[in-house]
């Protein structure tokens, strides 16, 4: 007989990693180009919206300042990488608790490192595309190298925003299974309000509305924490500079409140997870 | 001086909700005014205490939908007790399911180190104690292979060998035990042998009263939510069976006997079927090395050669025994046939007797009468530990020593 362990649980740090690696490992399983897709996928939607959008629609991006960039693809893709991270952290999120309740009703662990451990998954990803995003900037003559600390900042605050989401969605699924749809419909709308295929200057600024003037340029950037964030990495990857501090202060309080919001939720709704499954 | 309780259940109540029309959707909600769906709420426990001693094997036996499972899983923490609580000392570990958790997709070694970081091993204890998991599962040449290639023997090996290594201080066991062939349950056995041996607390719930009796100290009787009796394992499991002989024997009654319906071709008839003692009453009970006959009544439509088969079961299918008898039936007409067994050797426990009437050659089924009747064999004295039969053996010891 082994001799007796000291009683400790391991950290969950463990459990985290352990379950963020089966993730990264079991999702492209089986496929032969395997890992490829994480690049190839995000490629096909840049190919498709720089077609219509770029060539067809002809939207004019605007020219990086101070970069001197004025390529669409370029501005198209600092915004939609951020944006897919979004959406797939959040699908993944919210489906984590439902996917995994064999081990919800069977085992105790804390349950909230499922939707993290789902949203870190999708970050590794995020990380990968921004990887290549930056190799090509650089052969296009945009020197990120120096802005790279920026963009890890930047992804750190989009994580705590996203996984704060993703916590509540996460148990609220467990409870009503159409949150998952909801969220679906709710992202497709998200998606056009946000800044990602056109430039945000290209709303208008007013919008009357039965008599009343509406602001609609401020209200729509302003009120869309995705919006911030984009035009965040943007600044630092498309225009090579700094996002203002208004920005800064709005992520990060965003983040913050976001995180504590979506783990308070997580809390109250936790304890009855394994019998709403 | 008596050791801390390694679990603690103060007044343990849980309460599910009953759906009728659960609201899953949002829809349905919204229709029906937001109350989140129609339901009834039902105590699945109402109100349970009891301690279990540190280094002790605990039974929790009751009924299907007793509570037993639930008061586990609320050990376990996988349901937060409504009402009360439960304090436990130590690292615990439930088995309610094994290999749950696994990936598919994923390798036996992967699924190693994602399971026990699950039970809360972290991976330098995992990284020890590898060789000893995949030794154990007998699964060296297929760990590297996705344990979706693997059988269902191999994947619940895997799994117990995993949650066995987390050496939990509480052990939580429900109903797992019939897993794998026989030698790797035997090698379970051993392995709970050893943990007990070691001084680790388990909590086992279980249908098969013969485990309970044999390898718990202490048991809890629950029904419908309630604690009837809590104790010392001989005391509670014979209670619970009296009850159990006790209910049986009121639906009996209610329903005119006999359970299960007669199979019969061409007139033939197997009518009732008892058990009688020395002077023709039915017994209920039935203790060991008493004189017991099986009273078999038939109805024959003409004169054959036949052979009556008896089978002894025990409740949960084990064949004990086949006595088979031919004679003739000298005419059309009612016959009684005993089966007189002189010295019961059953042990302790609830057996079955079915009976079969065939031709001489055992060839074809005139009539089938299964789980005619019931023997409930108790023996007063602990004679025997499990076993299917009570031998009646002498011992001695002899009194001269060795010589040195």
């Amino acid at each position: 007989m082994a001799s007796r362990l000291p009683d400790t649980r391991a950290l969950p740090t463990d459990l985290l990693w352990n379950l963020t690696l089966r993730e990264m490992r079991s999702r492209f399983k089986r496929s032969t180009l395997g890992w490829l897709w994480s690049v190839i996928n995000p490629l096909a939607s840049i190919a498709i919206y720089t077609l219509v959008f770029g060539v067809f629609l002809d939207v004019v991006p605007p020219v990086g300042d101070p970069s001197g960039l004025h390529v669409y693809g370029f501005f198209l893709v600092c915004g939609l990488l951020p944006w897919t991270y979004l959406t797939n952290a959040l699908n993944g999120a919210t489906s984590s608790i439902v996917v995994n309740e064999g081990l919800v009703k069977k085992v105790y662990f804390p349950r909230s490192v499922l939707p993290a451990a789902s949203t870190l998954a999708w970050l590794a990803g995020f990380g990968v595309e921004l990887a290549v995003l930056g190799i090509v900037l650089l052969a296009a003559g945009n020197m990120v190298l120096p802005w790279i600390p920026l963009v890890l900042l930047l992804m750190v605050l989009q994580t705590g925003f996203v996984l704060g989401l993703g916590l509540f969605l996460s148990a609220a699924n467990a409870y009503f299974r159409d949150v998952q749809h909801f969220l679906a419909i709710l992202l497709n709308i998200w998606f056009y309000a946000t800044p990602i295929l056109y430039p945000p200057e290209t709303i208008p600024k007013e919008f009357k509305f039965l008599g009343v003037t509406i602001p609609l340029r401020e209200l729509l950037l302003t009120l869309n924490p995705m919006a911030v964030f984009v035009d965040a990495y943007r600044a630092v990857l498309y225009d090579l500079t700094w996002p203002t501090l208004n920005q800064w202060a709005a992520m990060l309080g965003v983040s913050a409140v976001t995180l504590a919001l979506g783990a308070a939720g997580f809390r109250r709704l936790e304890p009855r997870l394994a019998e709403e499954l | 001086m008596p050791s801390p309780p390694a679990i603690v259940v103060d007044d343990v109540a849980k309460r599910f909700r009953l759906v009728h029309e659960r609201n899953t959707t949002l829809k349905a909600t919204i229709f029906s005014g937001f109350r989140r769906s129609v339901h009834e709420e039902f105590w699945a426990l109402k109100g349970v205490s009891f301690e279990v001693q540190e280094g002790t094997t605990y039974g929790l036996i009751g009924h299907n939908g007793s509570g037993k499972s639930t008061l586990l899983k609320c050990m376990a923490r996988i349901y937060k007790p409504d009402r009360g609580e439960i304090r436990t000392r130590g690292r615990v570990s439930a088995l309610l399911e094994l290999g749950a958790g696994f990936h598919p997709e994923l390798s036996g070694r992967e699924n190693v180190y994602l399971n026990a970081s699950i039970l809360g091993l972290s991976k330098r204890e995992v990284d020890r104690r590898f060789d000893d998991i995949v030794d154990f599962a007998g699964l060296e040449h297929f760990i590297d292979t996705p344990v979706k290639n693997y059988s269902s023997g191999m994947f619940v090996r895997l799994g117990f060998s995993v949650a066995i290594t987390v050496e939990p201080d509480v052990l939580l066991v429900d109903e797992i035990l019939a897993v794998g062939d026989e030698a790797f349950q035997q090698r379970c056995m051993e392995k709970f042998a050893d943990l007990r041996r070691s001084g680790r607390t388990i909590v086992l719930v279980s249908h098969g009263l013969d485990s309970v009796r044999n390898i718990c100290d202490r048991a809890a009787w629950l029904d419908h939510g309630d604690l009837v009796k809590e104790g010392e394992t001989h005391d509670v499991v014979t209670a619970y069976l009296e009850s159990v002989r006790d209910d049986r024997r009121a639906r009996e009654h209610e329903a005119g006997s006999l359970v299960t319906p007669e199979e019969a071709t061409g007139n033939w008839h197997i009518g009732g079927v008892r058990v009688v003692d020395d002077t023709g009453r039915d017994v209920d009970v039935v203790r060991s090395g008493d004189k017991v006959t099986i009273r078999v009544e038939l109805e024959a439509p003409r004169d054959e050669e036949v052979a009556l088969a008896i089978g002894l079961y025990r409740v949960d299918g084990v064949h004990i025994a086949g006595p088979v008898h031919r004679f003739r039936t000298r005419g059309p007409g009612l016959r009684t046939v005993d089966y007189t067994v002189p010295h019961m050797v059953l042990a302790n426990g609830t057996y079955d007797v079915s009976t079969r009437l065939l031709d001489d050659h055992l060839q074809r089924t005139h009539a089938v009468r299964r789980r005619a009747a019931r023997i409930d064999v108790s023996s007063d004295q602990q004679a025997d530990i499990g076993g299917v039969v009570s031998l009646g053996g002498t011992w001695s010891v002899s009194d001269e020593g060795y010589p040195a």
